[in-house]
Order: structure tokens, then sequence, then C-alpha cells
């Protein structure tokens, strides 16, 4: 799979603060990737520098394989955290006017914005000012004018933010649509719970600097203990507990069952499988859950993050 | 390019569409001609009263001595004593009651002279009054010393000065008036332009800003661009308020030279003749003058160095609203922009106005900040077209250095929030 987004040793100084330092992010084509990170870690900073916003102090930023160029403005489609519109303009006339600026045609635009003022059902929101509207409703019409030029990168940072359950399912839906359709899409938020849902790769930055990246997957398999958490019934726990921390590293388990067992976390080392441990539970009691503990990305990022 | 036509674009509709913008345009111009028309109406309304003057003469001087004017009748009241002349003065339809006392000494009549009035009198009156009684009186005097009075009469002289510049071209003593007022107006107005649209670029600017569409305008633009687009964009919309002006002006200008029967094609019309037809009315010869002053390079300069002057001030007035998060931040980057403007001003009306030509407005009409209003203040007094150039070319190229350095805070103040920056932060901002 090649990279559509390759960051090469970006820095940039504000000063005498240092904003990033030396990042390299490697982006796959067609991949959702989530872009985390504590607030003021160079997030914004980094998502400026693809828009060309702002020019990095060092490094290089290549699309495609090419270094960034202006005209490649027109390949990313961006929704900034902080985002808003023309108050007084009619939808209509703003959403075409940004449309394009972004390059398209008047008449290309104004068919695209049919469409997808169509598939958002905003269709009669043509002639309403922007301040008649509510945020959520901006929102969607901030979402259209990001999408419209059909870019290869897109890039959403805190999309959901202001979207009720049910927008915010619409908008997660069109995002996947998109990237099936092609598009890669960087994803920057704070949601952790979406980030699981929907990215497979992800870069954490803290303190200016880059501290993770990599699949999703491959993530949580190194930060993963091999822990299991066990609910076991039996009629003395406090015994069996013993027994067992005798032979493991354990731990009191939280989990909702309907019986009241015994609900430990047992770590077992590298060179165990958990068939050996599984047959030394049976043995012991009667076993009623068995999973392997798999680290969140919500975890990761705080253990990360208040290590360094 | 595109994108910057687009954006000039929007920001001129965004201007012209806006309500005031509409008011201002047609109506202001109606409102001050209004204005003009309900002043002299009322003044008029106010001059058609007549009033009466009862007058108790005990002293015999003045028998045929107080004239009717077109506003005052005196009316002579005999052989009654003061009291009673003032309850007939008071009951009648009288505006006041003269009552000049008996006397045989001229010398002291002036100090006794009263005038008895309800309420407080009318000032046109009593000077009118007073000017009747002191010319008698003096005549009086005169007689009683025993000079001739017609002697008097035929030694008064009235001087008018012919003024006429060394090309032939004859003036009035009225045109260098109306040359000061044409252009204290030019430059008035031009300093109202560059403080209006100026402010216009700078709430647009703060509004993007605290609107948040900024992000998503400069991930499309280059932030160079956005701002030269709402600069000139907001610059159209001030011609074209100009240009409508303008207009208008010479539909009054055309409605009043009909009016007043004037040509104002001065060759058709020997000067000569034109000034003895002027000699009879005033109105004629204002309009006479209005009409050969260098309108067209009056209206031409105007919008040369609207442009400049106005570029030069609101790429300032666009970093200003970079920097801050909203309006009543802005006051402590004002005075950078008001001084110059002011200064312009006091020159403009004490220097050019006393000495078109003289050191302090020749300096100051090629100071880069000052010289559109002041030069604009000096070109109806006629200025040679090589200093105009100069001062053109210097405010030109000050503009351009004036944008560069705009330009920079605007790039890095348009993305930041929160705290107020102050002018060492500003300066820092140019490194980024």
């Amino acid at each position: 799979m090649s990279n559509i987004l390759v960051a090469d040793q970006v820095t940039k100084n504000y000063g005498k603060f240092t904003a990033l330092n030396a990042i390299s992010i490697e982006v796959p084509a067609g991949s959702i990737f989530g872009l985390l990170g504590p607030n003021g870690a160079g997030k914004t900073t980094f998502i400026r520098i693809i828009n060309q916003i702002t020019m990095p102090d060092s490094g290089k930023v290549f699309l495609d394989g090419e270094a960034l160029q202006p005209h490649h403005i027109q390949q990313i489609g961006y929704l900034p955290e902080e985002r808003g519109l023309y108050k007084s303009m009619k939808v209509g006339e703003q959403t075409l006017y940004l449309a394009q600026l972004k390059g398209l045609s008047k008449a290309q635009a104004k068919e695209r914005l049919k469409y997808w003022f169509d598939r958002l059902n905003i269709g009669d929101w043509w002639d309403k000012k922007i301040e008649e509207l509510s945020k959520g409703m901006a929102q969607k019409v901030q979402f259209i004018v990001t999408v419209l030029h059909q870019p290869k990168l897109l890039i959403f940072d805190e999309p959901f933010s202001g979207f009720d359950p049910v927008n915010a399912n619409l908008i997660k839906d069109e995002i996947l649509e998109l990237r099936k359709q092609g598009a890669t899409i960087i994803f920057s938020t704070h949601r952790m719970e979406s980030v699981e849902e929907l990215c497979d790769h992800i870069a954490l930055i803290h303190n200016s600097n880059k501290v993770l990246d990599g699949k999703v997957s491959d993530i949580k398999r190194t930060y993963k203990s091999n822990t299991y958490e066990v609910g076991l019934i039996c009629n003395d726990k406090e015994t069996l507990k013993t027994e067992l921390s005798d032979k493991f590293e354990i731990s009191t388990a939280n989990f909702k069952t309907l019986e009241d067992e015994l609900k430990i976390n047992i770590k077992i080392d590298q060179k165990s499988s958990p068939n050996e441990l599984l047959n030394f539970l049976t043995s012991k009691a009667e076993i009623n859950h068995f999973v392997e503990v798999i680290p969140s990305v919500n975890d990761i990022f705080i253990q990360t993050v208040s290590k360094k | 390019m595109r994108n910057l036509s687009l954006i000039i674009k929007r920001e001129f509709n965004s201007r012209v569409r806006n309500k005031s913008f509409v008011v201002m345009t047609i109506l202001s111009p109606l409102i001050f001609v209004g204005m003009i028309f309900l002043v002299a109406y009322l003044s008029s309304l106010n001059n058609e009263e007549i009033r009466s003057v009862a007058v108790l003469d005990n002293s015999g001087f003045f028998e045929n001595t107080l004239e009717d004017s077109d506003n005052i009748i005196f009316k002579k009241l005999e052989d009654i004593d003061l009291d009673s002349a003032k309850i007939i003065s008071e009951e009648g339809d009288y505006h006041g009651l003269l009552f000049i006392p008996e006397s045989n000494d001229i010398s002291t009549l002036d100090q006794n002279v009263e005038f008895y009035v309800k309420g407080s009198p009318s000032v046109s009156v009593v000077q009118y009054i007073e000017k009747s009684l002191n010319a008698t009186i003096t005549n009086l005097k005169l007689e009683r010393d025993g000079v001739d009075l017609l002697k008097i009469e035929a030694s008064k002289s009235y001087v008018d000065l012919k003024i006429e510049n060394y090309k032939g071209e004859q003036t009035s003593k009225m045109s260098s008036w109306i040359k000061a007022i044409f252009g204290g107006i030019a430059g008035y107005l031009l300093m109202m332009f560059i403080i209006i649209y100026g402010n216009m670029v700078m709430r647009s600017v703060i509004e993007e800003k605290t609107n948040r569409i900024i992000e998503i305008i400069i991930s499309s633009v280059k932030p160079y661009h956005l701002m030269m687009g709402k600069i000139m964009g907001t610059s159209l919309a001030g011609i074209t308020q100009f240009l409508i002006w303008v207009v208008l002006g010479s539909i009054l200008m055309l409605v009043a030279t009909t009016v007043f029967g004037v040509n104002i094609e001065p060759s058709s019309m020997p000067n000569q003749e034109m000034m003895d037809t002027a000699n009879n009315s005033a109105m004629q010869a204002i309009i006479y003058d209005i009409a050969r002053l260098p309108i067209a390079t009056l209206i031409f300069s105007f919008l040369i160095y609207f442009i400049g002057g106005y570029f030069l001030y609101s790429s300032i007035y666009a970093a200003i609203g970079a920097a801050v998060d909203n309006e009543t931040d802005t006051q402590q980057f004002m005075l950078p922009i008001i001084i110059p403007l002011m200064l312009a001003m006091y020159v403009g009306f004490f220097a050019v106005i006393e000495n078109p030509h003289g050191t302090i407005a020749v300096i100051f009409s090629h100071i880069p900040l000052t010289s559109p209003i002041v030069m604009l203040m000096r070109i109806p007094f006629g200025v040679p077209w090589w200093e105009i150039l100069i001062s053109m070319l210097l405010l030109f190229a000050t503009f351009a250095f004036v944008v560069w350095f705009a330009a920079k805070i605007y790039r890095v103040g348009i993305l930041m929030y929160g705290k107020k920056p102050t002018y060492k932060e500003l300066y820092k901002w140019l490194k980024y």
C-alpha cells in the first residue's frame, strides 16, 4: 500500500517555542488515520502545514510523492476544529463561493451542491442565512463544503463536535462512504471511542514530538500484557484468590455479570499459553468469563502521555 | 488570480448590498440638499414677518429720518406721555416702543434713547434701529458744526479690486474662498472615506476571525490574497459611492445653473461681460467660480489619492483587525492611524488655506500619510502636475511597503486567538 501523505522531519518554531520537533509521519492511501495528542501538542500546527496555511521551518511534506505545491490545495479537504461561516450570507451563495475558491466552476459547484443538499436532507436551506441555522445545521453545511471538491485527502478536526447522536452517525456513515470511494481520511479528535471505531492507523503527538505511530492492531499487540479477565464461580473466594496470587500476578477486575463470582485479572508470563491457564483454572473452579485484556486506544493514549 | 477576483466580488457585494451603504449613498446627498433648502426656507419665513415699532419722539429730531425697511414699519405716536405710549404699544400689535426723550443737545442724545420691548427683541430690529439713529445723529452733528453733507456724500468711495492672475483670467474675492471650500470639502471627504472604508476592512477581518470562517478560507486561498481581495473589493464599493455622488452632484449643478441662468462654458462668454453680469448676482458669481475650478483634475486626483491613501491606511486597518479578537481591543492601535489623518486636516485648514503653496503645505502634500488630504486641498489653487506626480509616486511606493508589512502581521494574526497582543508581540510576528 502506497502512502498518500509523507511528512519528513517537519519542524516548526514560533519564536523560542517549538511547536513541532522533527515530525515524520506516513499516511497510507485509503486509510482512516487518527492524529492524536493532548491539547497543545502540535496537531493543529501539523494540519495547518499540510494545508499550506503555515510553512514549516524545515522538513518536507509530500502529497502523492510530490513535494507540496499550491495546486495541491485543491486535492485536500479540511474541516478545521474552529469553524464557522459568514453569518449574514445565504447558505447557497456562501457554499458556491467556498466551492469556487476550491477551484470548481460555478455550474459544477451548483450541481454537486444540489446532490449533497438532497443527500443530507437540507435542500430547502439554499436561501436561508447562516444566522438562522442552529450550530449542528451549520456544521452540515461546513461538512459539505469540505468534501464538495472530491479531495483525495480529507482532514477532519473534531468532526463530530456540535452534532446530536443522529447526525453524528449520519456524518460518520458519510465519512466511511467517502473512504470506500477512495479518499484517505486524517482524523484528529479527543473522542477515543470514535478513534477505536474508525481508525486503522494512528499517530500520537505529545509535547511537539511524535511518540507513537503505526497500525492500530500492531500498536495494541505491543501494548498488551498477556492479561486475562476471568470470572470464577466458587465457594471460598478469598482462598482461591490467595492461591492464585501465589502463582500469578493478579489484580481486581471490573466487569458486569449476572452472578456473584470472583472477578480477577490474571497476568501470565510470555512463555505460557492461555490454554495452560484455562486448564489450571478449570481444576479450581467453574469458569463463566474468560477474555484477553486488549488495551483500548484510550488506555494507550493515557499510558503514553502520562509516562513521558 | 481567479480566487482574488472571487474574493473581490464577494467583498464588493457584501458592502454594496448592505442596507447602510444604500442609505448612505442615495439618501445622504438628498438629505444634505434637503437640509440646505429647509434652512433657507425657514430663514426666509422668518424674514418675511413684518414688525411695527411705535415711536415716541419728544425731541423732534427724527421727524422724517426714520425710514421703514422691508421688515420694519415705524409708527409715530403723537401728543401722549410715555406711560400711555407704553400701554398703547404693549396692548397693540407692536414689536416694541422706541422712546426718544425731550432734548436740545444732540451730543447727549445718543445716550438717552430707549427701546421698550416685550420679551427679548429681534437682533435685526435692534441693529436696524441703531443704524438709523446713528446715521441721523451723525448727520445732525455734522450739520451743527457746519459741514456740508453733500460734499461728504460725494467724497465717499467704494473700491472693488478686479483680481486677475498673470494669465489674464479674472477671479473675484469670492473665488479664493470657493477654492478653499472645495479643497476643504474634498480633503474632508477623503479623510471620511479613508476612516469609513478602512474601518469596514477592519471590521470584516474581525468578523471573519470571530466567525471562525477564516481557517476554512485560508485553507483555499493565500492570506495575502484574502487581505488584498478584501481591501480591493471594499475600495471598489467606495469608488462606486463616490461616483454616484459625482453624478448626483453634477445633476444638482446642472439644475442650479439652469435655475440661476449662468452659462458655465467660460469660453462662450467674454470674461468682462461675465464679471459684469456676475456683479448683479452673488449666486451667479459663486456658480461661475465653481464652474471654473479644475473640477476634472479634482475628481481625478480624488480617485487616485483615495485609492493610494485608502490602500495605505486600510492595509494598516487590516493588520489591526487581524491582531485583535474584537472591536473594543482596536483602540490602542488606532492612534497611528488617527494622528496623521488629524494632522493632515489641521495642516489643510490652517496652512493650506492661508498659503496654499507655502513650505508647510508643500512638505505635507508630499509626506505619504498626509499627502492625500493636504494635496487635495491644494489642488483647487492650482498645483503643477509634476508636484502631484511626485507626491502620488511617493504615496504608492509607501503603500507597497506598508502592504508587505501589514500582510505579515495579518498572516499570523488571523490565526491567533485569546490575549490581545502588544506592539512588541506584533514586531515578533513579523519574523514568524
